[in-house]
Order: structure tokens, then C-alpha cells, then sequence
């Protein structure tokens, strides 16, 4: 704390530097100006196609191809090609749906939520992290659709006059979630889009070619940076991100209430909300980091996306795991506590029974799934607390290697309340097994590539870092600081 | 040669133009903008902008999409197609109140950033300082002040004069 303190004389006032040691690491490396942001970020896009992009695209487009395929396939048979069977009548569709839709949770988050709390970081990410949103929506929305079994119906799902003459049922937490998802995809766009409109600009002032100026003239919608105009939008951008939060955290709020409105053990649990949303941060943060951490390499976006922001973003994830480490405990808690016998057999007999320790310790045969149950409780309470580590937070194959283990855990997690709640209920009589077929394997590979090839055109050709928003934390933007030509002596 | 449009100075850092703009303002011109390539903190207050009124636009679209998802479930479920589930109530505020409060986020949200396209006039796919080559660099890393030659107090001499006392080392008339 010695840092001598530095003097800015002025004619009123003496502005005093913060001490050396209070100094933040900055968000954007080696002091880069607004200038090299925008053709740091550009060059992404204006330059060569990289051969790994032609790699992955090719694959991508290959398993969204699988994708479509298994829809057909589906749509042309019936649900019967699905593993579903009595008493398992949401298997991996709805397992894969809750998966996909609570990765899009975190691109909301950054955009709105730390936005609120004014993470400045977040300008580093927050583009591809909403890019991510919308494509993993995307994704998601896709299982319910072909759930219905007869697709052709689909739009009996929205409020739509038809022949009929018969209107949705809203008393049930299914109708919610049309309602839910569809306005969650709705806002991330709009949100994302609105986010566009100064960098589209940007791409509109560089380009060289007709085409491209033509392409993103027409997204830009003629924004020539105003500040009469930036007034409005900075208003709109706080207006829209204040209006995310509550919609990110209802949205999943509002997937949970499908099952916990229902009688089932397992599923019956006010717990859910908060439970559900928690999850769905920790899982999409772990995409984030899936994504980004190869990203900024391949991409040579190290000075933007810094190891600060990955670290902050391991920070994330440890919080919102050990949240959900805490929500297991709590659901063994409470089934033990009611002591209602059927919630006591779901959590001990057929989610925590193995083999090795809690079966033989209750003197009971291990539950068909007990592998299903502590993969989860492996990858998601054991695996995020790793994070704790400046040295794991640091290390850029850790990190990388954990993220995706949270994912894994994420989706066993909801393999674990969906289908095991399913399999065994009130009645033994009524008790079942499940086991996913080809065509399940096959759909859920089909929406990787479906994800995939929407990123990768995303990064190939809009700006996935918020070049206005980045150039807006560094120092040379600040009126007030020396480098943004604040002069000592000056009014300012 | 074509009419001016306006007259263009530049700036280099966000301090100078955030001063010069003080300056403009002080002088009492009313047509004119400052552009700049991110917002700058305090520069609507350096032009004397009032507070956006984007937020009344977002207001009425939620208001609207709350009473839209209520209205609608009553309709529906309690007038048009009445059938009993479950021995539920045909209508509830309570199983209303989630897709409702959905509409709320959703009609808000178009109402933000339509107002907010709305109070700017845009899309608009033509303006006389997008023709401009130097202008292109707003976007980039230069900050400029641009006063409309329809400004009342505009006046070719007196005006450059004062961008120019301004510290702007790059001063130019856009053509219409």
C-alpha cells in the first residue's frame, strides 16, 4: 500500500489516483485503443476463411443433416422410434429440452444481469454468450415440437383461431412454457439484435466490398452514431436489459413448475424454481467457457477476452454449482424430513442407492440408474469446486476440460429428475425401466450440429464481440481519464 | 455544386468533444449532433439532452401485453370454449398470471426498441453524412461535431470560427 498517491492539480478540485495495489487488472490488454478493437474484431471476419472453421462447419452441417433426418424419420413413423414407453412418456426429448434451454440462461445473464449490477466485463462476452442463448433455444424448442407427435398440430400449441373452434387450456404449466420460451427466444433477439446495430455499423464503414456494405448497411438501419440516437438506445439497452432479468429468471422458474405442479415424488417440490434457475446459469456459463476458452485462442482474441474474464466466469460457475449442491442436499433433506414414504423411496432407493455404500448401508438393492445419480452429484458438486483454484481458474485445459464435464452433469441431472421420477412411482405395479433408442441418440447428436453451424456462421460473419460496448470500458473512452484527453488544469 | 448540409468538425479523444460540445451548446445552437463511435458518459448532459422518453414507449407496451394475457385466458377459457379441468376455476388470476407476465416482458421489449427506432427515425437508409469518406471514421475511433447549416444561428464564418477555437484540427462542409 506504499504506491505513492499522484497529484492532479486542478483550479478546484485535487483528483487523487486510486493506490497501485487497488489498481483492476484492465478488461482490455496492453492499453489496445478504440481503434484496434474495431480491427481486432473485424479481421475476424474479414479475413481468410481459417481451415478449422471449414473442418467444423462440414462436420456441423453434417449432424444438423442427422438432425432433420431423424425429424422426418420421426414425423413419418410416429413417437414409437423413440425409446418412450409406459411409465416413461418424457424421456430424452424433455430431458434434452430442459438441457438445451437452460444453456441459453447464461448468454441472458451476462447481458442483462451483470449488466444491471455493472460487471463491465461482461462487454467481452456478452455477444457470443447471446449468440449461444438463441441458438440453444433454437435447439431446445425443436423437442417439444416433435414431442407432440402430431407436428402438423404444432400451432394448436398457440393461441390461434381454428376450425375447431377450441382454445388452448391455460390452468396447465404447459401452456406457461409455449408462452415462456417462445417470448425468452423473442427477447434474446431483440436484445441481441439491438446490441448489432452500432457494430453492423461499424462493419458497414470498413467494408470494401459492395455486398458487404450493402449487407450490413441494411442491419445497421442507417446508424451513424448520434449521440442524440445513443441517448435513446443507452435508455432502450437499460430498459430491455431490466426486463431480461425477470424474464431469465421465469423462464426456467417456469420449465420447473411443468414437473413440480405435477403429484409426482420426484418432481412434487417447491424447491424447483430457484433449483432450476441456479442450474441453468451454472450450465450455461459452462458452455460459455466451452466455447470461448478455444475461441479467443483460435480467434487470437486473448487481449479482449482476458484470462480475467475466464476467471470471473469459473467465479460464476462455482457459485451457481455450489447453489445446486446445496439444492440436492436440501431435496434428500426434505424427503427424509416429510416423511412421506414415496418421496423417501424416489431420493434414497432410486436416485442415491449404489452398489457400494448407501445400498448396503440400507440394506436395499441398488437402484437401476444409481450410475445416472452420482455422475450428476460427481460433475456437478464435486467438479465446479475445483474452481476455488487461482491455479485450475488459470490453467486454460482445466478449465476447458471441467466446462464440459458441467454439462455433462447438467444433463444427467435432468436424465435424473425426468426419467427416474417417471420409472418408479406410488405403485409398484406401475414401476418401469427406460432405455433411450437410436433414433433419441441420433436426434439429440442432430441438435449439436444444428448449434454448431449456427455459431460457426455467427463467428464468420457478425462481429461476436460487442465492439462499441468493449471500446466503451477502456480507459482512452473515459472523458475523465488522462488517456481519453482529460487534461490536468481542465474543468473535467 | 450541391447545397451544404452541415459543417463537420473532428475531434480526437472523448474529452475534447465532450468540451466542445459544452461549448456549442452554450452558443445556443439547436440543430446540431455530436457522433461518436460509443456512447460517452455525460455527454447528453454536455448537449443539454433531456431524459430519453424511450421508457414511456416500453411502459405502455407492458401495460398493454399484461391486460392482452389476461383478457386473452378470460376470454378463451372462461367465455369461448368453457370446459372444467381438473375442478378448477374457469378463470384465475393465479394460472393466468404466468403467461401474462410473459406478454408483459415481451410487448415492453418491442415497445423499447421500437420507441427507441421511432424517437431516432429510423431505419433510414440514407444520410447526407454516411456520403461522407471522413465520416466513416465515427464509427472507428473519431468523435465529430457536426452543425446543420440550418441552424438559425448557423453562419459560415462565425461557425467554423468557433469549432475551430474548439481544438478541432480537421474541419470540412458536408454536401447535402
Amino acid at each position: 500500500m506504499a504506491a505513492a498517491p499522484v497529484h492532479h492539480e486542478t483550479d478546484s478540485i485535487t483528483v487523487q489516483a486510486p493506490p497501485a495495489s487497488l489498481e483492476r487488472v484492465p478488461l482490455v490488454g496492453n492499453l489496445r485503443s478504440p481503434g484496434w478493437i474495431s480491427d481486432r474484431v473485424a479481421a475476424v471476419i474479414e479475413g481468410k476463411t481459417p481451415g478449422w472453421w471449414k473442418i467444423c462447419f462440414v462436420i456441423s452441417v453434417s449432424m444438423m443433416t442427422l438432425c432433420f433426418a431423424m425429424i422426418l424419420y420421426l414425423m413419418s413413423t410416429g413417437v414409437g422410434v423413440w425409446g418412450l414407453g409406459h411409465p416413461v412418456m418424457w424421456g430424452w426429448a424433455i430431458v434434452n429440452f430442459v438441457w438445451w434451454i437452460g444453456i441459453g440462461h447464461a448468454g441472458t445473464l451476462i447481458s442483462a444481469i451483470l449488466f444491471l449490477l455493472r460487471q463491465r466485463w461482461r462487454t467481452s462476452i456478452n455477444r457470443a454468450a447471446e449468440a449461444m442463448t438463441i441458438f440453444a433455444v433454437m435447439c431446445a424448442g425443436i423437442f417439444p415440437l416433435i414431442h407432440i407427435g402430431r407436428i402438423w398440430l404444432g400451432y394448436w400449441l398457440f393461441p390461434i383461431p381454428n376450425a375447431n373452434g377450441i382454445w388452448p387450456q391455460f390452468r396447465s404449466p404447459l401452456m406457461w412454457d409455449v408462452f415462456a420460451v417462445s417470448t425468452y427466444f423473442t427477447v434474446s433477439v431483440l436484445f441481441w439484435y439491438m446490441g448489432l446495430i452500432p457494430d453492423l455499423a461499424v462493419m458497414r464503414d470498413r467494408a470494401r466490398t459492395r455486398l458487404r456494405k450493402m449487407a450490413y448497411g441494411l442491419f445497421a438501419l442507417g446508424w451513424t452514431g448520434s449521440n442524440r440516437h445513443w441517448s435513446n438506445y443507452e435508455k432502450a439497452y437499460l430498459i430491455l436489459a431490466g426486463l431480461s432479468t425477470p424474464l431469465v429468471l421465469s423462464v426456467h422458474s417456469i420449465v420447473s413448475l411443468d414437473f413440480s405442479v405435477s403429484q409426482l415424488p420426484g418432481w412434487h417440490t417447491t424447491i424447483f424454481p430457484p433449483y432450476f434457475v441456479a442450474g441453468a446459469v451454472y450450465s450455461g456459463f459452462g458452455m460459455v467457457l466451452t466455447l470461448l476458452v478455444p475461441l479467443r485462442r483460435l480467434l487470437k482474441l486473448e487481449e479482449i477476452i482476458r484470462v480475467r474474464h475466464v476467471e470471473l466466469m469459473c467465479k460464476v460457475t462455482l457459485a451457481t454449482g455450489s447453489i445446486v449442491g446445496y439444492a440436492y442436499m436440501m431435496e434428500f433433506f426434505i424427503a427424509w424430513y416429510s416423511g412421506n414414504p414415496y418421496e423417501r423411496s424416489q431420493f434414497f432407493l432410486t436416485r442415491a442407492a449404489d452398489p457400494f455404500i448407501i445400498g448396503p448401508l440400507l440394506h436395499v438393492k441398488p437402484a437401476p440408474c444409481w450410475w445416472a445419480f452420482w455422475t450428476m452429484v460427481t460433475c456437478n458438486v464435486v467438479v465446479p469446486q475445483f474452481f476455488w483454484f487461482k491455479k485450475v481458474r488459470t490453467c486454460m485445459l482445466a478449465v476447458f476440460v471441467l466446462s464440459i464435464l458441467v454439462n455433462v452433469g447438467m444433463w444427467f441431472e435432468r436424465f435424473v429428475i425426468i426419467v427416474l421420477s417417471l420409472t418408479r412411482d406410488f405403485v409398484s405395479a406401475n414401476w418401469g425401466y427406460y432405455a433411450p433408442t437410436w433414433v433419441d441418440v441420433c436426434q439429440f447428436l442432430g441438435t449439436f450440429g444444428l448449434f454448431f453451424t449456427f455459431f460457426l456462421l455467427f463467428i464468420r460473419f457478425i462481429p461476436l464481440i460487442a465492439i462499441a460496448e468493449v471500446k466503451g470500458v477502456t480507459p482512452q473512452a473515459d472523458p475523465h481519464h488522462p488517456l481519453g484527453g482529460a487534461k490536468a488544469g481542465g474543468t473535467h | 455544386m450541391p447545397a451544404a448540409y452541415a459543417i463537420m468538425a473532428e475531434f480526437e479523444t472523448p474529452a475534447a468533444v465532450l468540451r466542445a460540445a459544452e461549448k456549442v451548446r452554450d452558443a445556443g445552437y439547436r440543430q446540431w449532433d455530436v457522433f461518436t463511435p460509443f456512447s460517452i458518459h455525460g455527454m447528453d448532459s454536455a448537449m443539454g439532452l433531456k431524459n430519453s422518453k424511450v421508457g414511456w414507449f416500453s411502459f405502455i407496451g407492458g401495460c398493454t401485453g399484461y391486460a392482452t394475457g389476461m383478457l386473452m385466458i378470460w376470454f378463451m377459457n372462461a367465455c369461448d370454449y368453457r370446459i372444467v379441468i381438473g375442478g378448477k376455476p374457469m378463470f384465475s388470476p393465479f394460472s393466468a398470471f404466468p403467461p401474462s407476465y410473459e406478454l408483459t416482458i415481451l410487448f415492453g421489449s418491442f415497445g423499447a426498441l421500437l420507441g427507441m427506432l421511432f424517437l431516432n427515425r429510423l431505419p433510414r437508409l440514407h444520410h447526407p453524412l454516411l456520403k461522407n469518406r471522413r465520416f466513416a471514421l465515427a464509427t472507428h475511433d473519431r468523435f465529430f461535431v457536426v452543425i446543420e447549416t440550418a441552424d438559425p444561428r448557423y453562419a459560415e464564418s462565425e461557425t467554423r470560427r468557433l469549432l475551430e477555437s474548439l481544438g478541432s484540427r480537421h474541419i470540412e462542409m458536408v454536401e447535402e
